[in-house]
């Protein structure tokens, strides 16, 4: 089983903690005078998101957590499982609805999206920063207003709702901020 | 590893390098205190269970980069040397992160007939107008080591009972500070310590902190008035640790004694079996005149001075592209 020294550590590695995968965040080297040193590090839960913090003595070996990234194409879903195809391999992968959480109000059909890999299966999707949806659903807009003030509801083609400003149409497409949840602009068609 | 060739430091910090060497050098030449250099590659290195080391070889000669030039400046002080200083790179195995590099610059010197208190002096002396210079400086303090302990923990560092120290640590928010403290008094102090007391020390400050458990290691004497101290002293500035200094222990049968129990505690450790410098123990057999000295981690205090995040933006190339 390969494993990592705390003298390795650094932002970014994929470690095991508590049974679980994760990544470092921060890592300090922290050595009091004559004493025993350590490593106080800040560690994400890939599963959870959660950000918990550790101390290690410095030497010693944490298991290393086989994750990777990859860049997915989102296919569509099944009422259970996601399915994702790598573009490159073209192999398929299924994600269960706890991996792919609230990424699946952002996915629509041939989006590309980061996918987290733990032991070749997917925990965790990552939509892009910026995704074009369709306005299914939203008042009718108010003629000639286009100072944005105030806004609206609209409901997007994968059912998240999103503060839109007046002027927007049923069908118009839309440029949205996943980090945020937050209409950026009209998409150029 | 990093294949940048360029160095990660500013010119700007290159020249204060430059002036602070001058100015240290200056200080050291109008006190009279001698500049020396010893050797970086030795035959022993010293016994520090939390130190680990560099080792190389010549044929079948076993050599070590130094630590700390200690052993070498003690040898030439029990040959008569008087007051003595050094700047000079050290090395230590598996130190790296915002405030180490495997090698660095230390400032090591010793006083002649100096008590801790008088070294504390001589410190304050040196750094001041440094950090003066730097406009940085707000005050000096000077805080005992049990004081500021029991201030910030409620726990009193020369006693030790694990459930009281692990319920202070867990009401602090530290919950796996019982699973690597185990029973260790002194690991507990240096985790609690670091973790609790030192980023408290007030910023802007250069703060003297005496008074050290004697379950701490360390090459001090024993306080004469109570055993369970010792006569160290360590420099903070602004919660960093830039310099550890002792009224440092001269009698040769403790001396043994203590690298004995440090050599088992390595052991313990699993750390690198390493074996007595009996040259220096013959250094002070012959006898060590009354002492203090005290070491200084010039790139930390560059890093203050400069006004640095990190180690690297005072080194030309650190470990990553040395």
């Amino acid at each position: 089983m390969a494993s990592y020294s705390t003298s390795e550590f650094k932002a970014g590695m994929k470690i095991i903690m508590d049974s679980d995968p994760c990544a470092i965040i921060e890592n300090e080297f922290v050595k009091p005078g004559k004493g025993q040193a350590f490593n106080r590090v800040k560690i994400r839960n890939l599963k959870n998101g959660r950000v918990i913090e550790r101390t290690f003595k410095s030497g010693e070996s944490v298991e290393a957590a086989d994750v990777i990234d990859l860049d997915m194409q989102y296919l569509y879903n099944d009422g259970e499982f996601f399915h994702f195809m790598d573009p490159e391999s073209f192999e398929q992968y299924q994600a269960n609805a706890s991996a792919v959480e609230d990424s699946k109000l952002w996915l629509k059909d041939q989006d590309m999206c980061i996918m987290t890999l733990w032991n070749d299966v997917p925990i965790s999707v990552t939509p892009p920063n910026f995704v074009e949806l369709t306005v299914t659903e939203t008042d009718p807009g108010l003629k000639g207003d286009t100072s944005g003030g105030g806004g609206k509801p609209a409901t997007m083609e994968t059912g998240v709702v999103v503060r839109v400003p007046l002027f927007v149409q049923i069908g118009e497409l839309l440029k949205i901020d996943t980090r945020t949840g937050e209409y950026v602009s009209r998409a150029k068609a | 590893m990093s294949d940048d060739w360029r160095p990660s430091c500013s010119l700007e910090a290159l020249q204060l390098r430059a002036a602070v060497l001058h100015d240290i050098r200056a200080y050291f030449y109008v006190q009279n205190v001698l500049e020396v250099e010893t050797p970086i590659l030795c035959r022993s290195i010293g016994t520090d269970p939390y130190l680990d080391f560099f080792a190389t070889s010549m044929g079948d000669t076993a050599l070590y980069l130094q630590t700390s030039p200690e052993f070498s400046m003690k040898r030439l002080l029990a040959a008569g040397s008087g007051a003595i200083y050094q700047i000079t790179k050290s090395f230590r195995q598996g130190e790296s992160g915002r405030y180490h590099n495997p090698e660095f610059t230390m400032l090591e010197w010793y006083r002649v007939g100096f008590n801790l208190a008088d070294l504390m002096d001589d410190v304050e002396r040196l750094l001041v107008p440094l950090l003066r210079k730097s406009n940085f400086l707000e005050s000096v303090q000077r805080l005992s080591y049990v004081d500021v302990f029991t201030q910030y923990t409620g726990l009193n560092p020369l006693e030790f009972s694990v459930l009281e120290y692990q319920q202070v640590a867990e009401n602090l928010g530290f919950v796996d500070a019982s699973t690597l403290c185990g029973n260790d008094h002194a690991l507990w102090l240096d985790f609690l310590f670091s973790q609790c007391v030192q980023k408290k020390i007030a910023k802007n400050h250069l703060c003297l902190i005496y008074n050290y458990p004697a379950c701490l290691p360390s090459l001090a004497r024993l306080n004469k008035d109570n055993c369970l101290l010792v006569e160290r002293v360590e420099v903070f500035i602004d919660g960093v640790e830039i310099g550890n200094g002792y009224f440092e222990l001269t009698d040769a049968v403790e001396q043994e004694a203590r690298f004995e129990q440090e050599i088992l505690q390595r052991e313990r450790n699993k750390a690198l079996a390493v074996e007595k410098d009996t040259r220096f123990l013959a250094a002070l057999k012959s006898g060590l005149a009354d002492c203090s000295g005290i070491a200084i981690g010039v790139d930390r205090l560059l890093m203050i001075l400069g006004k640095k995040e990190k180690i690297d933006e005072v080194l030309t190339f650190p470990i990553v592209n040395a």
